[in-house]
């Protein structure tokens, strides 16, 4: 017997009622798609981002965790919370604090910057390569993502310290007589963050360009226009959206970037990552920690949200 | 066998092709373009003066567009020269070449209203902001755009970017305007109507036009010449009227509308007509070409020339046989038939619907048997 035989011996109001339910099953599968980044932000994002604000309203306490409960039972009918300001206030009145956030700041802009100056030539060469070398390009551009991090950040130990790599060469080559000091500076910083963070500019900068119609940089030579010009009116204005999502791939998570500051610079550039770290793990102050942390992420969201903002806005009048 | 017919008489009046005198705006010399092994485009030739609206009409991959990029400067030339106003393009760069394309997908920029568009190629030469205005204002009223100036070219429909290209490659006043497809992302009723506007526009600004299209109704209406090409080759030149009623060669004559084709051998040749044996009997063919008896020729006969009737033909004639009708597809206004001829040879007819029909019936229906005849003037002599 055929299945469509076995089918139509159910009688009909079973197999409406199987249609039915297969449906609800459908509308439920839909309503799930549609939810899952909400569940996903609201468990590992949200929520974090409540505990440690909780934590940065705290006291530090000798206790473990080391910080005050919130909500308080007070002769086991009142329900107090008590709210402590005073992480932050003191996070504003240190100096220390602000200079990190500055430094911290300065060092994640520039080397954006290079990021960009490296980065935007190299994508626009893939995007311009032949349909063998292309791919093959991009492999490259992630291929560094298969070694460890850690790993990466300790070979540019080895090339920069004073007995490294680059300052042997360059003493055998004559070119000078003592090390120049490399690691342990904010130049070892900036080679470590913009070396690590080019895959993440080149990579939207590549997807902005690949959209790039090339015809339109033959009408612009055509109306008379030189590569110069036309880079500068045509092409840089159609990958804006590439560059500001390049910069913000790679500003980001330098501003709060830990491990190359730590390992490249040593104690003599502070970053907030280390500060951040130090205030956890030596101080055991988890309340100013969270602080530290709260302020960084207002710092680098509200920015974030004004342009949005303006931006909606400007594609509305358009 | 077959020599070159000489040209027509009626070319004389077509204008702006014809001042010999004159050197030619552009001149092609012996241009080859090669991509690795493939030639795009193969030891061509061409004048074209000023004033002309010139096509280039071929199938896709027939290199005409690689042409017009080489016009234009996108490509370089394997070999040969362009000569575009006494100069010699070969060194110069597209943004110093005297000349403006509009691309196929009109290329506008994106990020620039309509305005900024039409005016970048203006700004380029330099001239005055009020200069720049005022230009921007007249070309936007000759292509009917006045209100459109602040509108980025995404809020356009198809047919009003089509023109803010047209606006920007003829705001420079260009010697030559290159015009890839400029209709093709059209639909068919807007396309009939830009074609007139296009020519109009043409006249109005007198700038030499040359056009690449596949589209041989487009060729037809706007050019004052065509070049048909194949394999990278001009297979003919000449007036609409010169490639549709003197096709040299069997492919024109199949490529450009549609044609009936017989092979066959002359057998008595006399002042301006010949005889001519075919596999459905023998026809007179009226020629002003030396042909020698005895030789193989091709006749083509467009549809459109042959007559249909159910009665035979009162004036006797030689060119008329009688057939089945195998096949009709009513187009409205005209109507396609089908003949069976007694050997099976098929032959296609045109005939306009000239008679509303009677009980909403035609006159001529299936397997009605016709008579078909035409006149000896009508066939067309090919070579190949």
């Amino acid at each position: 017997m055929t299945d469509i035989g076995v089918f139509k011996i159910i009688p009909l109001r079973i197999r409406l009622a199987w249609t039915r339910f297969a449906g609800s099953i459908q509308s439920s599968w839909k309503t799930l798609v549609i939810w899952t980044p909400f569940f996903w932000l609201l468990i590992f994002f949200l929520a974090p981002f409540f505990i440690v604000a909780k934590i940065s309203l705290a006291e530090l306490v000798i206790a473990s965790p080391p910080f005050s409960n919130m909500v308080q039972w007070v002769d086991g009918s009142v329900v107090t919370i008590r709210l402590v300001f005073d992480n932050f206030i003191y996070i504003f009145e240190d100096p220390l604090y602000a200079r990190t956030y500055v430094n911290s700041l300065k060092i994640a802009s520039i080397s954006t910057v290079f990021c960009l100056l490296v980065g935007y030539p190299i994508a626009y060469g893939i995007i311009r390569s032949g349909p063998v070398a292309k791919p093959l390009l991009l492999f490259a551009i992630i291929l560094p993502f298969w070694t460890s991090f850690l790993l990466r950040v300790y070979a540019w130990m080895g090339l920069l310290a004073d007995q490294g790599t680059i300052n042997s060469l360059l003493i055998s080559l004559g070119l000078i007589e003592t090390p120049i000091q490399m690691l342990y500076t904010e130049f070892a910083v900036y080679v470590g963050i913009v070396y690590t963070y080019l895959p993440f500019m080149i990579l939207p900068l590549y997807a902005n360009m690949e959209k790039l119609d090339s015809t339109l940089n033959e009408a612009a030579a055509d109306l008379g226009s030189g590569p110069i010009n036309t880079f500068f009116k045509i092409t840089l204005p159609l990958t804006a959206p590439g560059i500001i999502a390049g910069s913000l791939l790679v500003f980001i998570p330098a501003t709060g970037e830990y491990v190359i500051p730590d390992l490249l610079g040593g104690g003599n550039v502070q970053m907030i990552g280390r500060l951040l770290y130090n205030e956890f793990a030596r101080n055991v102050d988890w309340p100013v920690a969270s602080a530290v942390a709260i302020v960084l992420l207002l710092l680098l969201v509200l920015p974030m949200a004004v342009y949005q903002h303006y931006q909606a806005k400007s594609s509305e009048d358009t | 066998m077959v020599n070159k017919p000489p040209a027509p008489e009626q070319s004389k009046e077509q204008g702006p092709s014809q001042d010999a005198d004159q050197e030619p705006l552009l001149q092609i010399r012996a241009v080859t373009k090669k991509f690795g092994d493939f030639t795009a485009v193969n030891d061509v030739n061409l004048d074209i003066h000023k004033g002309e609206l010139f096509c280039l009409l071929g199938g896709s991959g027939c290199g005409k567009t690689t042409l017009l990029r080489m016009l234009a400067g996108f490509e370089a030339p394997s070999s040969g020269k362009i000569i575009i106003d006494g100069k010699d393009m070969s060194d110069v760069p597209p943004y110093q070449r005297p000349t403006n394309m509009m691309f196929q997908n009109y290329a506008l920029f994106p990020h620039m209203s309509v305005e900024k568009n039409i005016s970048f190629g203006l700004q380029q030469d330099g001239f005055s902001k009020s200069e720049i205005s005022d230009r921007i204002d007249d070309i936007l009223r000759l292509v009917e755009l006045q209100d459109y100036k602040k509108r980025r070219p995404q809020q356009l429909s198809g047919g009003q970017r089509q023109r803010v290209a047209l606006a920007r490659a003829l705001v420079k006043e260009p010697k030559l305007l290159l015009l890839d497809e400029p209709l093709g992302a059209l639909d068919k009723k807007l396309r009939e109507q830009t074609q007139f506007e296009l020519m109009n526009i043409q006249d109005k600004v007198g700038v030499t036009f040359v056009v690449v299209t596949h589209d041989q109704e487009e060729a037809m209406t706007l050019s004052t010449r065509i070049a048909v090409m194949d394999q990278g080759k001009f297979v003919q030149i000449g007036t609409p009227t010169e490639i549709y009623e003197f096709p040299e060669n069997r492919f024109i004559a199949d490529f450009i509308g549609s044609a009936n084709i017989f092979e066959g051998k002359v057998i008595e040749t006399s002042a301006n007509h010949l005889r001519i044996k075919t596999e459905i009997g023998h026809f007179d063919v009226e020629h002003n070409i030396e042909v020698s008896k005895g030789s193989h020729v091709y006749i083509g006969l467009r549809p459109e020339k042959i007559h249909l009737s159910k009665q035979a033909p009162e004036k006797k004639t030689e060119n008329q046989i009688l057939g089945v009708i195998d096949d009709i597809g009513y187009l409205g206004n005209t109507s396609r038939y089908k003949v069976r001829l007694e050997n099976g040879r098929i032959i296609d007819v045109t005939a306009p619907n000239q008679v509303r029909p009677k009980n909403r019936t035609h006159h001529i229906t299936w397997e009605d048997n016709v008579y078909i005849h035409w006149d000896a003037s009508s066939s067309m002599l090919l070579n190949k």
